[in-house]
């Protein structure tokens, strides 16, 4: 058995994690498409379409090739994003499979842990998979992946994954009703996608770059273009431990509260008595 | 090994200004089969999952399985070794009933083929077996109550806890569930703790139980042996229909203009132990059940009356003033 901070136990995480896999193999064909296809429609119609009319590129480099690291980041985000929210909410209220799994020795910790491996899971899933497509396009000769710290991408894309699955578990466990996922996705992730940096630099509205600072996708494009396309410097060390830092904050307040939302605070219990 | 299965004393569990469970004191011992029986609301189940720590304890002293449950640093230790089936059915709808229980198994720690013996054992003790590779949504009420049971032994729990085993199971599947947790009980030894509103079921599982009313236990003790203290006897039961005269004690104040039939409503109440007036039914407690009915057949012939043996409705009856299924 090993022992984690927080009280969580691997095994036990690995055996919900486990569960996520048995399920998404039957499933993935239904799951894995929409999700994934969405940013490499944005790479094409945007990169490869609205790209030809701006000759002189963004920043000294081909339209497709200034958008396609940062929407290789919003895959991983889309890829966690969409675990944390409709499945764990269905599990958590309708399915009550969390309560089961609690009579168990599995404690809120481990649950919490295995969810946040699996959506971990699919964000490198999603951003792999997309990598894939860039790593295609740089030898159709557009340069996509130029420098050699893009091996390091799948770290970022990891840690990209760890922020939108924390987020989202927190948002997960803040709400009563399935419905505001709308709020979520159309009033928090949408503006995130279309404002941190992928499509054009955050400068471009008068404080953009200051007020984008302190949001997550920014520092997740930030970093997966460095890493993609060099060079690296001390601005992308910063989004890396911004993540790094954000996700080991959320990581401490994310189990109090789903906690809460299963009984086992002090509050009533939402299962009746 | 002398030490009870459960120990509570004074145990305490508020919502708000309600509370659940009100100060009970109880023993479960090894190898028993323990009932709380009750309405619905009476705070059996918040019982149940202070023990097998769904819940936190309010107040008061739990141990369970001799592990003093405090504020939760035992709760691993604890749930490692009951099993529970609850209430609701929250297998995986996604999963068929062997991959549940794969999942299951690995959070008691079996993995690869003692995962894999342990788990064709549980589906042949479910009758299962034929089922195993069926989704969860496939199976009938009465089968997804054993897969639950199944699941609820992965751990060969020294103790098991069914919340509501049978309700809302056919007549036929809850039968068939009751045989099925008697071989459980004689073969493994475990020991059982049932919340149940059936007195029914009370009575055929039951070594042991408590009646649980508003948060409080309000008898205990072996199923014949309560009926014995609180309902001694038989009971003759009529009857009645509106106007018959039994309502608001009868003839007190009623008199002639409660109806003809208030005064053999009066007499039959008179020549019993003890009577209950219930909305459609007088019952009437007795140790002359045949002199009793003969009684009744003579004064309202146009009534139907029968006897029958107390069960711990009755005494659930006597003690609360109100019937346990309402």
């Amino acid at each position: 058995m090993i022992r984690l901070p927080g009280g969580a136990d691997l095994e036990l995480a690995l055996a919900v994690w486990r569960r996520n896999l048995t399920v998404y193999r039957r499933t993935w064909v239904m799951n894995i498409l929409p999700n994934f296809f969405e940013p490499l429609l944005y790479l094409l119609g945007l990169g490869l379409g609205l790209g030809a009319y701006l000759e002189g590129g963004l920043e000294g480099r081909a339209y497709v090739a200034y958008i396609g690291p940062g929407l290789m980041a919003a895959a991983a985000m889309n890829g966690a994003s969409y675990e944390v929210s409709y499945n764990v909410f269905v599990k958590l209220h309708f399915a009550r499979l969390y309560d089961a799994y609690l009579t168990t020795p599995a404690s809120v910790p481990d649950i919490v842990l295995g969810e946040l491996l699996w959506a971990v899971t699919r964000a490198l899933m999603y951003g792999l998979a997309f990598m894939l497509v860039l790593a295609g396009l740089t030898l159709a000769g557009f340069p996509m992946l130029t420098s050699p710290t893009a091996l390091l991408l799948p770290l970022a894309l990891a840690l990209t994954g760890i922020v939108f699955a924390l987020l989202g578990l927190i948002f997960t466990a803040s709400i009563p009703v399935i419905d505001l996922y709308s709020y979520y996705f159309t009033l928090f992730l949408t503006p995130l996608f279309l404002f941190s940096g992928i499509f054009f630099p955050t400068s471009r509205f008068p404080h953009g770059e200051t007020i984008a600072w302190f949001t997550p996708l920014y520092h997740a494009v930030r970093l997966a273009r460095g890493l993609a396309q060099g060079p690296v410097g001390a601005e992308h060390a910063v989004s890396a431990l911004w993540l790094a830092v954000l996700a080991a904050i959320l990581f401490v307040f994310v189990p109090g509260r789903m906690a809460r939302r299963l009984g086992q605070g002090e509050g009533p219990s939402l299962g009746g008595f | 090994m002398g030490e009870p299965a459960v120990e509570a004393r004074g145990l305490t569990k508020r919502f708000g200004a309600l509370a659940a469970v009100d100060g009970i004191d109880f023993t479960v011992e090894r190898g028993e089969c323990f009932g709380f029986l009750g309405p619905n609301g009476a705070g059996k189940t918040t019982t149940m999952r202070m023990i097998y720590r769904a819940t936190p304890v309010g107040g008061g002293s739990l141990r369970v399985l001799g592990h003093e449950v405090g504020r939760g640093e035992n709760d691993r230790a604890i749930k490692r070794v009951i099993g529970v089936v609850p209430q609701e059915d929250n297998l995986d709808q996604e999963l068929t009933v062997r991959e549940n229980l794969s999942v299951f198994a690995r959070f008691y720690g079996l993995r690869g083929d003692v995962a894999r013996r342990r788990i064709d054992d549980l589906l042949e003790l479910a009758a299962l077996v034929e089922k195993a590779d069926s989704r969860v949504q496939m199976l009938s009420g009465g089968m997804k109550r054993r897969a639950l049971i199944a699941r609820g032994l992965l751990g060969d729990p020294a103790l098991l806890v069914l919340d509501e085993p049978t309700t809302g199971l056919d007549p036929q599947a809850r039968h068939d569930l009751w045989d099925r947790l008697r071989v459980l009980k004689r073969r493994h030894r475990a020991t059982l703790l049932l919340t149940t509103h059936y007195m029914e079921e009370a009575e055929r599982l039951c070594d042991r139980l408590v009646i649980m009313d508003r948060g409080r236990i309000v008898a205990e003790g072996a199923p014949r042996a309560l009926i014995e203290r609180h309902a001694p006897g038989h009971v003759v039961e009529i009857a009645l229909e509106d106007g018959d005269g039994a309502e608001g004690g009868a003839a007190e104040g009623g008199g002639a203009a409660a109806g003809p039939r208030a005064a053999a409503v009066q007499d039959l109440r008179d020549a019993a132990e003890r009577a209950e007036v219930l909305s459609d039914r007088l019952l009437l407690y007795t140790g002359d059940a045949e002199g009793l009915i003969a009684r009744a057949a003579h004064l309202l012939p146009e009534r139907q009356a029968l006897v029958r043996k107390a069960t711990l409705e009755d005494v659930f009856l006597k003690i609360t003033g109100r019937r346990l299924i309402e």
